[in-house]
C-alpha cells in the first residue's frame, strides 16, 4: 500500500516570503506583526564545511557563530502556512539566502530612507537573481519624507519594482506589503 | 548503514569550548562534524512525517533524533522541526537527513523550487487579504 492512501492529516501547503534589508530597518518589527512569531537560528559559516567531517577538532576550529533569523508562520485558509523568514542583508548572509530564495514567493526589501545604503546588498542580491521584490519603505517618525520618484532613483531601481510605503509595526500595513509583493510575482509571472 | 552514534566517547569526555561557538559544539558533535546533509539542504518548507517503520535491529538513536521523529508524526515543515527542537538550522537538516536514510520519516510534501504557479499565487494573495 502506497503512502498516499494514509489518512492521518493532510499536509498543508508551505510556501516562503522572505524579509530582507540592513540592520535595523524593521525586519523583526515586519515578521513580529503579521505573523505568529518562533525562534529559529542558523550558523554562519554553513557552507564552507565538507559534506563529513570527521574530526571534530576541526569543527571546533571553525569558530561558528549562531545567527537568529526571524521566522513567522501565517496560517492560511484552504491549507495553506505562509512562512516569513528573514536575515541581515549583508553579504556574508547571501549563503542563506541561497536556501531561503529557492522557491519563494518572493522578498520584501524593507528601506529606512535614513539609512539607504543599508539595503543596498539586499537589493543587489535580488535583482542579480530576477527573483521579485518589493521595496517596503518604513516610515520613522523622524526620518525626512521623501516621494516614490525620490526614493526610486536613489535606489537605482528597475522602473517595474514596486515601492510601498509601511509602517511595520502595524498589522495591515504589514499585510499591504506582502500582498503587493504577490500580485508583483503575478506580473512578473506573465511577463515571462 | 551505519546508525548508531558513538556518542559516549572523545565528544562527551572532551570540552568543546569556545566563546564564539561554546553551544554550538554539542548539536555539531551530535552529527558527526557533519555540517551538510547529503544530498543537498532539504528545503525550510520541505513538510516531513514519519512512516512508522521500525528502527532497524541494533540501530540507535540520539535523544535528538527520537524527538525530531515524534514531532513527525504529525506533517511538519524542517523550519517548524528546527524551532520546536531549538537546534540550529543545519544541523537538523543533517539529523533529519539520517531519519530520511534510515526510512524512518518520508517526504510528505516537497517545497517549490521554481516559480510559483499563478493560481497558487492569487490563492495566497486572496487568503491573505481574507485575514
Ligand atoms: N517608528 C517606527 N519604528 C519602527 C518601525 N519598524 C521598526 N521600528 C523600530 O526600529 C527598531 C529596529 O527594528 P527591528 O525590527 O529590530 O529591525 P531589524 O534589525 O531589521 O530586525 C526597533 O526599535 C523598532 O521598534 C516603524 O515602522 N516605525
Ligand atoms: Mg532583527
Amino acid at each position: 500500500m502506497t503512502n498516499s492512501a494514509r489518512s492521518d492529516g493532510a499536509a498543508p501547503a508551505a510556501y516562503k516570503i522572505l524579509v530582507a534589508g540592513g540592520f535595523g530597518v524593521g525586519k523583526t518589527t515586519l515578521v513580529g506583526s503579521v505573523s505568529e512569531i518562533r525562534p529559529l537560528s542558523t550558523e554562519e559559516d554553513l557552507s564552507e564545511a565538507g559534506a563529513a567531517v570527521d574530526d571534530l577538532r576541526a569543527i571546533e576550529a571553525k569558530r561558528r557563530t549562531t545567527v537568529a533569523m526571524d521566522f513567522g508562520r501565517i496560517t492560511l485558509g484552504g491549507g495553506v502556512v505562509l512562512y516569513l523568514f528573514g536575515t541581515p542583508g549583508q553579504e556574508r548572509f547571501w549563503f542563506m539566502w541561497e536556501q531561503l530564495a529557492r522557491g519563494a514567493v518572493g522578498a520584501v526589501v524593507l528601506v529606512d530612507t535614513r539609512r539607504l545604503t543599508a539595503s543596498f546588498a539586499s537589493i543587489d542580491y535580488f535583482e542579480q537573481r530576477s527573483a521579485p521584490f518589493v521595496i517596503a519603505v518604513n516610515q520613522f517618525e523622524d526620518a525626512a519624507s521623501y516621494t516614490e520618484d525620490e526614493i526610486r532613483v536613489a535606489l537605482d531601481l528597475d522602473p517595474h519594482v514596486p515601492v510601498v510605503l509601511c509602517d511595520a509595526r502595524r498589522p495591515d500595513s504589514a499585510r499591504t506589503v506582502l500582498v503587493a509583493l504577490i500580485d508583483h510575482a503575478l506580473r512578473v509571472g506573465e511577463s515571462v | 548503514m551505519d546508525t548508531g552514534r558513538d556518542r559516549g566517547g572523545d565528544a562527551r569526555r572532551e570540552r568543546w569550548v569556545d566563546e564564539a561557538a561554546g553551544p554550538l559544539v554539542r548539536p555539531y558533535a551530535l552529527t558527526r562534524g557533519r555540517t551538510r546533509a547529503r544530498g543537498g539542504a532539504l528545503d525550510l518548507v520541505t513538510i516531513l512525517r514519519a512512516t512508522g517503520a521500525r528502527l532497524p535491529d541494533g540501530a540507535r538513536l540520539a535523544s535528538e533524533q527520537r524527538r525530531l521523529l515524534a514531532l513527525c508524526a504529525r506533517p511538519c515543515t524542517v523550519a517548524d522541526l528546527a524551532s520546536d527542537v531549538a537546534l540550529p538550522l543545519g544541523v537538523v537538516q543533517v539529523l533529519i537527513g539520517d531519519l530520511l536514510d534510515q526510512g524512518l520519516v518520508e517526504v510528505a510534501r516537497r517545497a517549490p523550487t521554481d516559480r510559483l504557479d499563478p493560481a497558487i499565487l492569487r490563492k495566497i494573495r486572496d487568503e491573505l487579504r481574507a485575514l
